[in-house]
């Protein structure tokens, strides 16, 4: 361990949600105040593993891996400066030495230490609770440990009917088990919600075929007579199961706190003040293991700020700690569940407006003030379409309308009165997984960020839990709008229309060529963004040939040329290898046409091979050989699909579990030559290991024993996006139906030069969204799109055999209308056995042109030129 | 002295609203016909993008801005204006622009040495 004698010591115990938070918050304030990071920082995790997304635990099961979930990783730790361990769980703490040990023995020295040791899942002390199938649901490793359960059982028990135990029974349901809920107490989710709601949430659980037990305490667990055990309660009744799921709650994980002289509560909970001070000076505790105010914070967000206010205690600011609203809304096995504040109005003088629907299942309450002015609490349950609304009434004390029941009355007709952003606070709080009020986005706009994708990515907001995200999109409209920002869309000056309005001309009005469209809906002659965005539409829509004479003037360069234009003005030139798979005799036919044109050859990240250095003349010459031998044009010029890269799969690897070379090469000839907004890159994966490295991809596939995973929207490049998981075990007539609807959506619906990455971040409704089109067909448009991406299938030409096949096109590729000579200016050297462009000193030099030479290359191998 | 018009191709060779090159003593020379309506207009400047620092202008794409034509370098898509050669996105850069006609089927420029 490199210990630095200038820096402030902090030690973290503990890197679960909050302690990781306090990581980066330490470290930005820290640069906030003194301009750099002025703390040398260790964490120490008892789990095999850096910091997770815990509140997204159970998407573990719909096949988000660990790395997904992952907060953090060890490369960002490091470039961040924080040393850390991993199976390292604090024993003992010395305050006086200020030193804390893990159990290998290892010591460590603070001058202020975090305590952000989280809760764990009491399991409550029955006879027979430590059997191999009696679980938790806390941990990744506890995920691992029921999904191996659910694979050998039949039936399924969850212990406790709250929130977290509802969660539990979602999955062990998807994991196709009879699911059983036990709860001591007469209701379920008796935290949130009053009796009334408790009963509907009941009614439609069990419609969805989850049994739920309540007021039933177990008294032992024996072994089974069908099923593995049996639960017996204390009323005499029984119940047979395969696999207990314990989430009777959780306790404050104080251990260490109550072992060496911290003050504890009570009942539990490491004792701290507004700054999230223990009863030690140089001692913090916060998330779950911290008690404030006699009171436990179960969730993440009032985590959070306790680590703002622990971090800004240390670094001298004046951020506090003063409690968190504890408002949760939720779906939970597809039922909407809503509570705000005094969900039981519990507080003196509260009143009640109640309204049920039996029929739907809904149920909703308000609960308001004694002096009947504002809004207290509120349960929803089946249906929370109000609920940001009556948030945002309780936390900003906002007066009640004349009727508050209107607030939670359907509406016949008449929208419901929803409040406008505009009515809002600066103060009000839109996310409070970051913190972040309408005043910060206010401020961000004032600091320039102009759409919503730029206000998530300065504030951060709603890329927390993500419940916020309407909320933000409206706040930020209206605020856009009272700027008078006209959200503008116009692609250029030669046309007042956004990509997608054009898009939607030509395929109603039935345009067919940039002359057409301009003449109808433009002006001037256009320009360099709006003709290749209009060649792309035109592809997109008729897929004719994109060198016919209409079409070709539109196209940027590379696609005029169906080649990438290198700094030197030659060209590169790439083959299709579809899949990444090539025979031998083609792979010499490449380096024979290499040899014979003197071309620089390198493999590219897309397995295929890319040769450089052509002449514009010397294109259709090269492109003549290769089609020769069986090859077509690879689109690497165009803004279409490049690549689909798969690894071996199930044919020859051990660990491959499905034949993705064979689906990389399907995928690939059927959606060659698509034209889109912007470049598409797929790929394929033979098993779970993920070596195609799918989920960087715009569509990644993933083979499952079952079929295939697909995701959706991922980037490598600049900007990295994780792909979304879109959905699971597909046959591959869906995959492919599934992939043609998200394309041909995406070519309808985005920007010009957006790569699905950015499409989706800026999709409203998001991934959900999409999934609706897509999956449900929510707008009726699946078949149209399929039939449009059949049409772009069953037109595809290769582009190099049409272009050296017509005279018209091959007369293009000449550097001079009126000489036979080469580009005296394009002029190789050599290196590593390779030629590649001169540089500006070394042409000088070779063409003699006298100019004070720099740095004197030395042996340059001028290479002929023919 | 006198006009000095030297014949360099057919007016078929030329592409509408697009670029070719000739060769004219030794000198790459970008010509653009862009047709506006009923209008034609011929344009002759320097191949050499003077940033990207190859010969490459004539395979730009043309376009106008504010009812000026220009061609956009494939290399970094700066704009040069084609009647001026100034560069719309650099003001410290600036391409060679000759006058150039169309008489008797001839594509002609005049270039002053
Ligand atoms: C399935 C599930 C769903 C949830 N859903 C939501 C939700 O929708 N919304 C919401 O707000 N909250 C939700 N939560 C709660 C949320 O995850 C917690 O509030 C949050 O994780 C608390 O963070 P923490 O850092 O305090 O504790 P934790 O995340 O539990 O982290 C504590 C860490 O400290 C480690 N540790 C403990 N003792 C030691 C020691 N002696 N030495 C070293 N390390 C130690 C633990 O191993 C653990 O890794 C959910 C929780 C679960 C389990």
């Amino acid at each position: 361990m490199t210990t630095n004698e200038h820096l402030t010591r902090i030690v973290i115990v503990g890197n679960g949600m909050v302690g990781h938070h306090f990581v980066e918050q330490l470290i930005q304030q820290s640069n906030e105040v003194y301009g750099k990071n002025q703390f040398h920082i260790t964490v120490l995790s008892a789990e095999p593993r850096l910091a997770y997304d815990r509140v997204h635990l159970s998407e573990y099961f719909s096949g988000k891996t660990a790395d997904e979930l992952s907060l953090t990783s060890a490369e960002h730790y490091q470039e961040l400066g924080v040393d850390f361990q991993v199976n390292a769980r604090v024993d003992q703490i010395d305050k006086q030495a200020k030193m804390v040990t893990i159990e290998s023995g290892a010591v460590f020295e603070y001058d202020k230490l975090i305590l952000a040791t989280g809760s764990f899942p009491f399991v409550p002390p029955i006879p027979g609770n430590d059997q191999p199938h009696c679980l938790v649901y806390r941990t990744i490793e506890d995920l691992e440990a029921i999904s191996a359960s659910a694979k050998v059982s039949k039936v399924g028990v969850v212990v406790g009917g709250g929130l977290l135990g509802l969660e539990a029974a979602n999955a062990l349901k998807e994991a196709g088990l009879k699911t059983h809920v036990v709860e001591f107490a007469p209701q379920l989710m008796a935290v949130q919600v009053d009796v009334s709601g408790g009963r509907v949430l009941k009614d439609k659980i069990e419609e969805l075929g989850v049994e739920v037990h309540t007021q039933k305490a177990t008294q032992s667990i024996e072994a089974g007579e069908n099923s593995r055990y049996k639960m017996v309660f204390a009323d005499g009744e029984i119940l047979e199961t395969d696999m207990i799921l314990f989430s009777a709650g959780i306790r404050p994980q104080d251990k260490l706190a109550r072992e060496f002289g911290i003050v504890i509560g009570e009942r539990g909970g490491i004792v701290v003040n507004d700054h999230c001070l223990t009863s030690d000076p140089d001692i913090y505790a916060i998330g779950e293991c911290a008690l404030w105010n006699n009171f436990i914070f179960g969730l993440v967000a009032p985590g959070y700020t306790m680590a703002r206010a622990a971090a800004s205690n240390i670094v001298g600011g004046d951020v506090v700690f003063e409690g968190a609203d504890m408002s949760t809304k939720l779906k939970l096995m597809g039922v909407e569940v809503g509570s705000i504040g005094d969900a039981h109005a519990r507080e003196h003088g509260a009143q009640t407006y109640t309204y049920e629907d039996q029929v739907a299942g809904v149920y909703k309450k308000i609960v308001i003030n004694a002096e009947t002015n504002k809004l207290t609490g509120a349960v929803l349950v089946g249906d929370t379409g109000d609920y940001d609304t009556l948030l945002q009434y309780a936390l900003n004390e906002i007066d009640l309308p004349e009727f508050p029941e209107s607030l939670i009355l359907p509406s016949f007709g008449d929208a419901a009165p929803t409040l406008g952003a505009d009515a809002l606070p600066e103060t009000a709080m839109i996310c409070s997984c970051h913190n972040v009020t309408k005043g910060d986005i206010i401020a961000s706009l004032d600091g320039g960020a102009c759409d919503l994708a730029e206000i998530k990515s300065c504030t951060k907001a709603s890329t927390g839990c993500g419940g916020c995200a309407a909320l933000l999109k409206s706040v930020t409209d209206s605020e856009l709008e009272k700027r008078g920002v006209e959200v503008k869309k116009d692609i250029c000056e030669h046309f007042a229309y956004s990509r997608q309005e054009l898009y939607h001309m030509v395929q109603i009005g039935q345009i067919k060529t940039f002359d057409e469209l301009l003449s109808k809906h433009g002006s001037g002659i256009g320009c360099e963004v709006c003709k290749p965005a209009a060649a792309s539409i035109l592809a997109s829509i008729w897929n004719d040939f994109v060198l016919e004479k209409p079409h070709v003037t539109l196209q940027d360069t590379n696609d005029t040329y169906l080649a990438n234009m290198q700094k030197n003005g030659t060209y590169s030139v790439v083959p299709r290898i579809a899949g990444g798979e090539i025979t031998p005799d083609k792979l010499i036919v490449l380096g024979q046409v290499a040899k014979k044109y003197n071309l620089y050859t390198k493999v590219t990240g897309g397995q295929r091979i890319d040769l450089f250095g052509a002449r514009v003349e010397q294109l259709p010459l090269i492109w003549e050989e290769l089609i020769e031998a069986g090859f077509e044009t690879g689109h690497a010029y165009a803004k279409s699909l490049r690549t689909v890269k798969s690894c071996v799969g199930s044919t020859w690897c051990r660990y491959g579990v499905q034949d993705s070379v064979g689906q990389a090469i399907d995928l690939e000839n059927r959606y060659k030559g698509l034209r889109s907004p912007h470049k598409l890159k797929f790929a394929v994966s033979g098993c779970t290991r993920e070596c195609a490295e799918a989920q960087s991809k715009d569509i990644g596939v993933i083979a499952t024993e079952n079929g295939w995973n697909l995701y959706v929207c991922g980037n490598g490049g600049m900007k990295p996006r994780h792909a979304d998981l879109f959905a699971t075990d597909l046959d591959t007539e869906t995959l492919v139906k599934y992939i043609d609807r998200v394309l041909m959506f995406y070519v309808r619906t985005a920007d010009r030069l957006q790569r699905t990455s950015v499409w989706m971040e800026n999709m409203e409704g998001g991934l959900d969204y999409l999934k609706d089109v897509v999956i449900n067909d929510s707008l009726g448009l699946g078949a149209e799109l399929e039939q449009q991406m059949q049409h772009v299938v069953d037109t595809y030409q290769c582009e190099w055999k049409t272009a050296v096949t017509s005279e018209q096109s091959r007369k293009r590729f000449r550097q001079f209308v009126n000489s036979e000579k080469s580009d005296a200016n394009i002029i190789f050297v050599e290196e590593r056995d390779q030629i590649r462009p001169a540089t500006e000193i070394e042409i000088d030099q070779i063409l003699g042109v006298k100019k004070p030479v720099k740095a004197a290359a030395t042996s340059i191998n001028i290479v002929e030129v023919e | 002295m006198s006009e000095n018009w030297i014949n360099v191709c057919t007016s078929s060779d030329l592409v509408d609203n697009s670029g070719i090159c000739a060769l004219v003593n030794d000198e790459q020379i970008a010509l653009f016909k862009i047709c506006q309506g009923e209008e034609q207009f011929i344009y002759a400047v320097s191949n050499w993008d003077p940033i990207g620092k190859a010969n490459v202008l004539y395979r730009g794409l043309v376009g106008s801005i504010m009812d000026e034509h220009f061609v956009a370098s494939p290399l970094y898509k700066q704009r040069f204006k084609l009647s001026s050669g100034e560069c719309v996105d650099d003001d410290s850069v600036k391409i060679t622009v000759y006058p150039a006609r169309i008489t008797d089927q001839q594509v002609q420029l005049q270039i002053v040495s």
